[in-house]
Formats: structure tokens, C-alpha cells, sequence
């Protein structure tokens, strides 16, 4: 049995539509109620909905053995995984974003406001600029509008709530899109599903 | 309840007989060492953080969080030392705290020729049989992959980046990376082939056959495949996402899996570089066990606090309740005698004495 974490969601949907057309299907997953487990004996797989932050989680302890987490999470806490592939989808950009009228002074120390602090640090010590980092849990864009940060590292879709916020992307940091990730044990002893469910979602993804 | 303790602490025995056999000696390390050996030799340590103190002579000490380091420093020039240790280590957890690690290896320093690699190695394959008939062993050889990044003329940084790319199985990075670096195809595809690399042994180096034709590749390719035809080929996986610590580790690296454990339980390999870093000569090589995560494997939680709680009757002569537990614990059963049975405590089966020492239930 294969248990597959995914996360919870429009993305979760959209990527278990995937695996269905890869030839894992579930079509107890379908069903609108709340459970949280789905299992199909006849392809070998047991799903889970997990919070998206958490998946990498559960894959890196072996409670799943593979699942689909976003590139911003793999960055950010880095779990000991293998990221099996890049599935094309939720496909978004972390990026450094400012007010409008933004002028980086090098004399001072930025701070930046931010949802990912190893990513925000990993990117500034790249470029030898020295920060302070303010960690926050949501509402990044409400930081430099309120003097509370000079920049937000954070991840851009549309832009939408930027510009709704008069606030413009600096510069991008990173593409962000959904990873295939495996457990490092699960994919020695599980080999064979899991790197047949890599190829199916591979061939899936060409002819989309 | 006892006997899966006591199948790790069996398990432990066979690990020590084995190395002992094979002429290995127990090293046993001091609680404390220095905390400037520790900081010059930081970037080898699983992590920089260690638990520090000023002992009563005023020098700053540690507690151990590496016992290889301590080893290489008791190794002598021209001679071979063949050491095994089990030793509890004291380093961050992923919990973002200090704990206690139980943990098993064994070394070989000194002027190693290839047999004493090999040694290693298959005590490494043997170490994971004595605790699970279902074992992997994933092996590599450093050297491959840096080489093949070598001659494609990318700087340090971008080679950094494809090993991080290859020790995640990570192809669509690897290839972004390339892109990015300006790397031609066909050296990119050389790369690629290598981290698809297929795991069983003749393919894996029939591919590596392939790659390069030059002198140098195909003598690393014949040593390579001489290692592994000596281990047990349906065990042995060739990956080359084992990507060790390149600053000291060198050559061959390995990793170990048993079914059912989530992480890997084994890992080792070839570090020469951190024996010249640490201004020794010749050639280290050594694997550690991690046995927090093998006693999880071999300790299921018990469903029962107590396999047998004997009551006994108020004003039983102590000697009547001894004798009966005694009798009861005749078959290996852990017995707890008690007055009352208490209200939490879950035991496979209970048991009431008398006053007169029978057992009356």
C-alpha cells in the first residue's frame, strides 16, 4: 500500500486528479464528507489530507511515503526528502516586494517582513546584505504599509493584493510549484509503485 | 514486555561480537573533551551547537556530540586502527533541542589498503543483516559525480548546487541549474544519467561504463565494481544520491535502510579529507549506526503497563507474596505485586493472593 500525503485544497484536488489519471485512483476521495483517510486496495494507495505546510512533514517521518508539497516548503524547512518532480502546477514565484515608492538605502540594516525566514536570509546573505528578519504568520503586505518592515519576502501569484496594497515586486527570488516528494526509506523499500507513480505523473504532465 | 528490550540489547551484543571477531576494539571516550577540539572541527559535526561548560579548572569543555573525531585523534602514523564504539552523544534534535543519542560505529584509520575499505563496508552489510533479515544498502563513489561536474567547467558554487540537486533525486532542478550555468547538453546529460542512475549493481555500472572513456573513469568504474560484486547483490543498491559532507568525506559513501524505520539506520563512508584536516596522514574509513532509531523499530509500544499485577490480600506474610511472584515470573512474565490493582495501570492478566498465599483468581 502506498500512502500518499496530499494537502488540503484547490492545489490537493487538482494534483489528485493527477494521480487519478496516473493511474492511482481513489474515488472514495471524492465523496463530500470529512474524512480525512481514503483508501483504494485495487490501485494500492491511501491518500490523506493534510494541512499543505505539513505534507513535507509526514513524508520525512515516514507516515507517508510520498506526497506533494510546494517548492516554497521544501525551501523553507528543508526536510530530508527526495523531490521526486516538478509537477507543473501551483505554479507561482516567491519574491521580494516593497511600497511603491521604495528606495533601499545600504546604509541600514533591511528588515524584512516574512512568512519564510530561511528563505528571506538565504537570499540577502547571497547578496551580503545584512537584515532583520520579522517573522509573521500572515497579513505580510500590512508590514511596510505600516512602517513595521521596509520589504516583504513572500509568495506572488497574481499580484493582485500588492497592487490592491500599493505595493510592487522588487525582484523575484524563486519559481514556486508543486514537487512529488518521497520518504528516503520509503522509496527503497516501495521502489517500485513510487517510481511508477514519478513516471506516470511525468507522462501525464508531457501531454498536458 | 522484557523481551523486545531485550532483543535490542541482543541485537547490540551480535553488533559487538562481530566487530570484535573481525579484530575491531572497543573505544571508550571520555563523557568530556575540550571544546576547542570541537571548534576547530566544527563543520564535521552534525551540527555547531554543543553543550558546553566551564570545568572546575576554569577550561571551556564539552559533551561529546562525535565520538570519530576523538578516535582519529588516538589514531598513530604508519599503523591501522580498527576501533568500534558505543556511545551515548549529546547534540540538537529536530525538536530545536539538545538530547541524547545512542549511537554505534566503528572506524579504520591508518595506511588502509582497498581490502580494509572493503572490510568496512561489508561489516556495514553484515551490521545490517544482525539487525534485519530486510536491509538495503545504498552505495556510492563520490568521486564519479564530482568528476563529471569537474568536467563541465562550473564554478564551486554551481557544482554545490548540483550535488544538492542530486542528493535529492532532484532532475528538474539539476537541469535548471545546468541551464543556468550554461552547461552543454550532452555533459548535462552525463550528470542526469548519473543521478538516474539505475540501482541494481551490473546496469548502474554498465551505465557508468558509458559515460567517459578515458583511463582514469574506467579504472574508478573497474574498483568501483569490484566493491560491490563482494557484497550481496540483492541487497546492494548503487545511488548516487548518497551524498555525504564533501569537505571530508571522500571515495565511498554509504547508507543503510530497514524496513519499516523511515530514515536511514546507517551511514558511512570514506573520509580521508577530515584525517588532513585534522593533520593526519593516510586513510579513514567508518560507518555509525544510529540506534535511536533502530530501538524504535524493535520496541512497538506495549499495549499493557505490566504482563502480570499480583494482589495480594492485606496482612500477607511478604515472604507469600515472593514466593508467588516468583512462580508467576516463572516464564520470562514481568510481575508487579501490589495491594490494590491501580486505576490507569493495564496489565495482560491479573492476579489475587490470599492471605494464606493462594492464588485464589
Amino acid at each position: 500500500m502506498l500512502n500518499i500525503a496530499l494537502p488540503k485544497g484547490r492545489l490537493g484536488e487538482k494534483v489528485y486528479a493527477m494521480f487519478e489519471a496516473a493511474g492511482f485512483a481513489c474515488p472514495a476521495i471524492r465523496e463530500n464528507n470529512r474524512k480525512l483517510v481514503f483508501e483504494n486496495e485495487e490501485t494500492g494507495v491511501r491518500y490523506f489530507w493534510v494541512k499543505p505546510s505539513d505534507v513535507a512533514i509526514y513524508v520525512e517521518r515516514g507516515a507517508a511515503d510520498v506526497g506533494v508539497a510546494g517548492k516554497d516548503i521544501l525551501l523553507e524547512y528543508r526536510p530530508d526528502v527526495y523531490e521526486l518532480l516538478d509537477l507543473g502546477t501551483g505554479v507561482c514565484r516567491m519574491a521580494v516586494a516593497a511600497p511603491r515608492d521604495f528606495r533601499d538605502d545600504p546604509r541600514r540594516v533591511l528588515r524584512v517582513a516574512t512568512k519564510f525566514p530561511h528563505i528571506a536570509a538565504d537570499y540577502y546573505a547571497g547578496r551580503g546584505r545584512q537584515i532583520d528578519v520579522i517573522r509573521l504568520n500572515g497579513s505580510i503586505e500590512l508590514a511596510p504599509i505600516l512602517g513595521l518592515s521596509d520589504v516583504i519576502v513572500d509568495i506572488v501569484e497574481t499580484g493582485t493584493t500588492l497592487r490592491e496594497n500599493d505595493l510592487a515586486v522588487v525582484c523575484d527570488i524563486v519559481p514556486i510549484s508543486a514537487r512529488l516528494i518521497a520518504n528516503k526509506a520509503a522509496y527503497q523499500f516501495k521502489n517500485e509503485p513510487i517510481t511508477r507513480l514519478q513516471a506516470a505523473l511525468a507522462a501525464g504532465k508531457e501531454t498536458t | 514486555m522484557s523481551t523486545e528490550k531485550n532483543t535490542v540489547e541482543e541485537k547490540i551484543g551480535a553488533l559487538r561480537e562481530l566487530y570484535r571477531r573481525r579484530g575491531y576494539a572497543r573505544f571508550r571516550m571520555r563523557q568530556f573533551e575540550a571544546y576547542d577540539f570541537y571548534a576547530r572541527n566544527k563543520n564535521f559535526l552534525v551540527s555547531e551547537n554543543v553543550i558546553t561548560f566551564t570545568d572546575l579548572d576554569g577550561k571551556l569543555m564539552a559533551l561529546k556530540p562525535d565520538v570519530t573525531l576523538s578516535i582519529i585523534k588516538n589514531s598513530d602514523a604508519g599503523e591501522i586502527l580498527r576501533a568500534y564504539y558505543h556511545e551515548n552523544v549529546y547534540r540538537p534534535t529536530k525538536s530545536g533541542t539538545f538530547g541524547e543519542i545512542m549511537q554505534m560505529g566503528l572506524e579504520c584509520i591508518g595506511d588502509l589498503d582497498e581490502y580494509c575499505v572493503f572490510e568496512v563496508l561489508s561489516l556495514a552489510a553484515e551490521s545490517l543483516d544482525a539487525l534485519s533479515p530486510d536491509w538495503l544498502l545504498d552505495v556510492s563513489d563520490l568521486w564519479f559525480f564530482s568528476t563529471a561536474i569537474e568536467r563541465t567547467g562550473v564554478d564551486g558554487e554551481t557544482g554545490d548546487k548540483l550535488f544538492a540537486c542530486l542528493g535529492e533525486k532532484n532532475a528538474h532542478d539539476l537541469k535548471a541549474v545546468c541551464s543556468a550555468a550554461g552547461v552543454c547538453e550532452q555533459k548535462a546529460n552525463k550528470l542526469l544519467a548519473l543521478l538516474n542512475c539505475d540501482s541494481d549493481p551490473r546496469k548502474a555500472l554498465s551505465i557508468l561504463e558509458s559515460l567517459y572513456d578515458d583511463a582514469a573513469w574506467q579504472a574508478r568504474v573497474a574498483a568501483f565494481g569490484a566493491v560491490l560484486s563482494a557484497l550481496p547483490e540483492a541487497r546492494v543498491r548503487v545511488d548516487f544520491s548518497v551524498v555525504s559532507n564533501r569537505k571530508y568525506y571522500n571515495g565511498l559513501v554509504f547508507q543503510g535502510f530497514i524496513n519499516g524505520v523511515p530514515q536511514n539506520v546507517l551511514s558511512g563512508g570514506q573520509y580521508d579529507n577530515l584525517l588532513a584536516r585534522m593533520g593526519k596522514s593516510g586513510r579513514a574509513v567508518g560507518f555509525a549506526l544510529y540506534l535511536d532509531r533502530v530501538e524504535e523499530y524493535f520496541m512497538p509500544r506495549d499495549a499493557y503497563d505490566a504482563d502480570v499485577v499480583l494482589i495480594y490480600a492485606p496482612h500477607t506474610p511478604p515472604r507469600l507474596v515472593a514466593a508467588a511472584a516468583a512462580e508467576l515470573g516463572k516464564n520470562g512474565d514481568a510481575v508487579t505485586a501490589l495491594p490494590a490493582l491501580p486505576q490507569k495501570l493495564k496489565a495482560r492478566r491479573v492476579v489475587r493472593l490470599d492471605e494464606n498465599g493462594v492464588i485464589v483468581c
